[in-house]
């Protein structure tokens, strides 16, 4: 789409004057990345207010799967695959990151499929595909499964920790008033449909758009926001059309229905929320690599006070937690919220410089 | 000659002596080196630039470039940005044993090859053989030393006010190749680097507007970003025209796929300038005249400030670009 971003803007600011303090929150990392690397903030108004929500998939990996992912990637027979974001997550002082420094074979991909071709390069290794994300990533997933069932690769296995959006938003901002607005995800909703995202007005009470990712696109979604709530309009709008249909993307949904079902899981901050994950079923159960390695659940254990729990659901900022900065940073980051660009503390940090 | 390398050419015996007698001298010759006394004995200017660099790059050949093209180019571009005409080299190399010779042979001649393009000479090296197990098969450490031509000051790496930033070309070309190479992301047409030796366009440059040229620095690890975050002062800033900056489409599109900022990326075929504002034609235009600098053109500019480096946007929005931390992993979503 192109907007006429001075139009939109001049929308934003007078709309912004006739309100008073507004919290957007975006729920999507690629959302708070492009809101970053745009700049957008600079462009709103000073009581137009950014807050990024529970959309990194990083960050809401529980501490029982990165441990389940190390212990996987320590073995021997394993070559352990993922997407680079993973790689740094601290778990004590354990990372994927570090066990590659000291030489472990552990590759990075992008995607799924990759680990399907390296299966097949190495039969005598046992493959293993780290597969987080939500309903964007999910399907791929499955994909990677049903074509390794069909191909009968019996050395490629998956660290199952997909999750479902709707699910976290609704644990999220049940009972929550600190947040004005959502900025609902353009990928997820291309897949699940536009209509998923109705439960926003009407079970939560919060206006909402879902956005694309570009600055116009986004703008757009904030000044559809900015107006929804100077008329009092409780709607979720579609300001993704070209890409979000009412109903989705029925044939990649059918396709990873096919293959995994809903499953309770434990989000990082969030605790267990029920059927917000994915699991396979019995069918292709035999691909979860927890089972084929006897990988014991782990007690989730967050880092010693660290606050990425309270800052996932809005309840504290980065700055109240007593690692932040110290010994706490991009560099050598002890809770998940400091890893990915996307975390609300690696944000924090940045802008803490400003 | 024999296949594979062994503990014995690492012996200082026979085998090293073949090794050095049927690869290395053929591939270097030059005065300097063909006595292969225990050092060169070189005459030089009076005043001299020495530099030294390791590389350890994986894959050891990537599409535009190999580790012996950017052993060279690397060591070259350290004495060029420093305003020294490069003109000898040395060149270290730690082998595991197992390496085919025929690879060795190929990187060989990509370093002779290198160096000639450079106008340096190789003149003095060693070889070191370790075990299968404690090396990635080779390492190269080369050394360098420039002279500066008489009458040419040194570039004083003292930006000022009012001062413009200038790109010598396309940005991220190289740490992009090796990334994509390194982790098969298998892009169809393959991204080349654009490693190579730019002392003779950095020389032009100098040559013909050496004065207004008030910093140089070839932004390898780190990319674009680490050098400006270095060459802002506690009362300046840079702002960069973000969309003036040069990104090839094919490593743009990659960039977006991989979630990585091009700013951030490492360049081997790259200089950036701070130039006074009234000569920044007059050094587009002398950048232009040389291969390597046929896309140069005008990112930034340096403004009163409080050390910050800040990109504008297509929007006219600010964005803060802070100093690169760690290693860059490509992310998810
Ligand atoms: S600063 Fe570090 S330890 Fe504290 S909440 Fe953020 S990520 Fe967790």
């Amino acid at each position: 789409m192109n907007y006429n971003i001075t139009n939109i803007l001049q929308g934003i600011w007078k709309l912004a004057d006739q309100t008073g303090p507004v919290a957007i929150m975006e729920v999507c990392g690629t959302h708070t990345s492009s809101i970053r690397q745009y700049g957008i903030p600079s462009l709103l108004p000073p009581n137009i207010r950014l807050v990024s929500g529970p959309g990194c998939p990083v960050c809401v990996t529980s501490s029982a799967d990165i441990a389940a992912a190390i212990a996987l990637a320590s073995l021997d027979e394993v070559i352990f695959t993922c997407f680079g974001d993973m790689m740094r997550v601290p778990n004590g002082d354990v990372s994927l990151y570090s066990l590659y420094e000291q030489g472990r074979d552990i590759r990075l991909v992008t995607s799924p499929l990759d680990a399907l071709t390296i299966a097949q390069e190495y039969p005598e290794k046992q493959v293993v595909y780290f597969g987080i994300g939500f309903e964007t990533t999910a399907p791929h997933t499955a994909v990677l499964v049903e074509k390794a069932a069909q191909a009968k690769v019996r050395n490629l296995s998956i660290l199952n920790s997909h999750k479902t959006m709707p699910q976290a938003i609704t644990a999220l901002l049940q009972n929550e008033s600190s947040i004005d607005a959502l900025l609902c995800p353009g990928h997820v909703a291309a897949m699940i449909g536009a209509e998923a995202f109705a439960f926003v007005p009407e079970k939560l009470q919060l206006p909402a758009a879902i956005a694309g990712f570009a600055a116009d696109e986004i703008l757009a979604a904030i000044l559809a926001i900015m107006d929804l709530l100077h008329k009092q309009k409780l709607d979720c709008v579609n300001m993704y059309p070209q890409f979000v249909t009412p109903a989705g993307n029925r044939s990649a949904l059918n396709l990873l229905y096919r293959v995994m079902e809903p499953c309770d899981a434990i989000w990082r901050g969030l605790g267990s929320l029920p059927q917000s994950g994915l699991q396979f079923r019995p069918a292709y159960r035999d691909f979860e690599a927890r089972t084929r390695f006897n990988i014991e659940k782990t007690e989730t254990t967050e880092p010693k006070d660290c606050l990425c729990a309270a800052i996932l659901r809005g309840k504290a900022i980065p700055p109240n937690c007593v690692h932040f900065s110290r010994d706490c940073t991009p560099d050598a980051p002890v809770g998940p919220c400091m890893v990915s660009s996307e975390g609300a503390c690696a944000a924090y940090y940045r802008y803490r410089e400003e | 000659m024999d296949e594979v390398i062994t503990l014995a050419h690492g012996s200082g015996g026979v085998k090293s002596r073949e090794l050095v007698e049927q690869l290395f001298l053929p591939a270097y010759a030059n005065p300097y080196l063909n006595p292969l006394t225990d050092s060169a004995v070189l005459s030089v200017g009076e005043t001299i630039a020495m530099t030294t660099d390791s590389y350890v790059v994986r894959p050891l050949f990537f599409p535009g470039g190999d580790i012996g093209r950017l052993a060279v180019s690397g060591t070259v571009n350290d004495l060029a940005v420093s305003g020294a005409l490069p003109k000898f080299l040395s060149v270290g190399m730690i082998l595991a044993a197992g390496l085919e010779i025929s690879l060795l042979q190929r990187i060989v001649k990509s370093i002779a090859d290198t160096a000639k393009e450079a106008g340096v000479q190789i003149v003095t090296g060693d070889t070191k053989v370790v075990e299968q197990n404690s090396a990635d098969r080779i390492f190269i450490n080369t050394a360098g030393i420039g002279v500066f031509p008489v009458g040419r000051s040194i570039p004083p790496q003292k930006i000022a006010v009012g001062d413009c930033i200038i790109a010598s070309g396309f940005l991220a070309c190289h740490g992009m190749a090796v990334m994509a190479e390194r982790n098969h992301l298998g892009f169809q047409p393959a991204i080349e680097s654009d490693v190579a030796p730019l002392a003779e366009m950095v020389q032009g440059v100098l040559q013909a507007n050496g004065n207004s040229v008030h910093a140089l620095r070839d932004p390898t690890r780190g990319g674009v970003a680490a050098t400006l975050c270095e060459w802002v002062t506690a009362d300046t800033d840079i702002l960069l025209y973000e969309p003036e900056l040069p990104v090839r489409p094919d490593v743009g599109a990659a960039c977006k796929i991989l979630g990585l900022d091009p700013l951030f990326i490492a360049n081997e075929g790259v200089v950036l300038l701070a130039v006074a504002q009234s000569c920044v034609k007059d050094v587009i235009a002398a950048l232009q005249r040389d291969a390597h600098g046929k896309h140069a053109v005008l990112i930034g500019e340096v403004r009163k400030g409080s050390g910050r480096v800040i990109a504008v946007t297509e929007f006219g929005s600010h964005r803060r670009i802070l100093l690169p931390r760690g290693e860059l992993l490509p992310r998810i979503c």
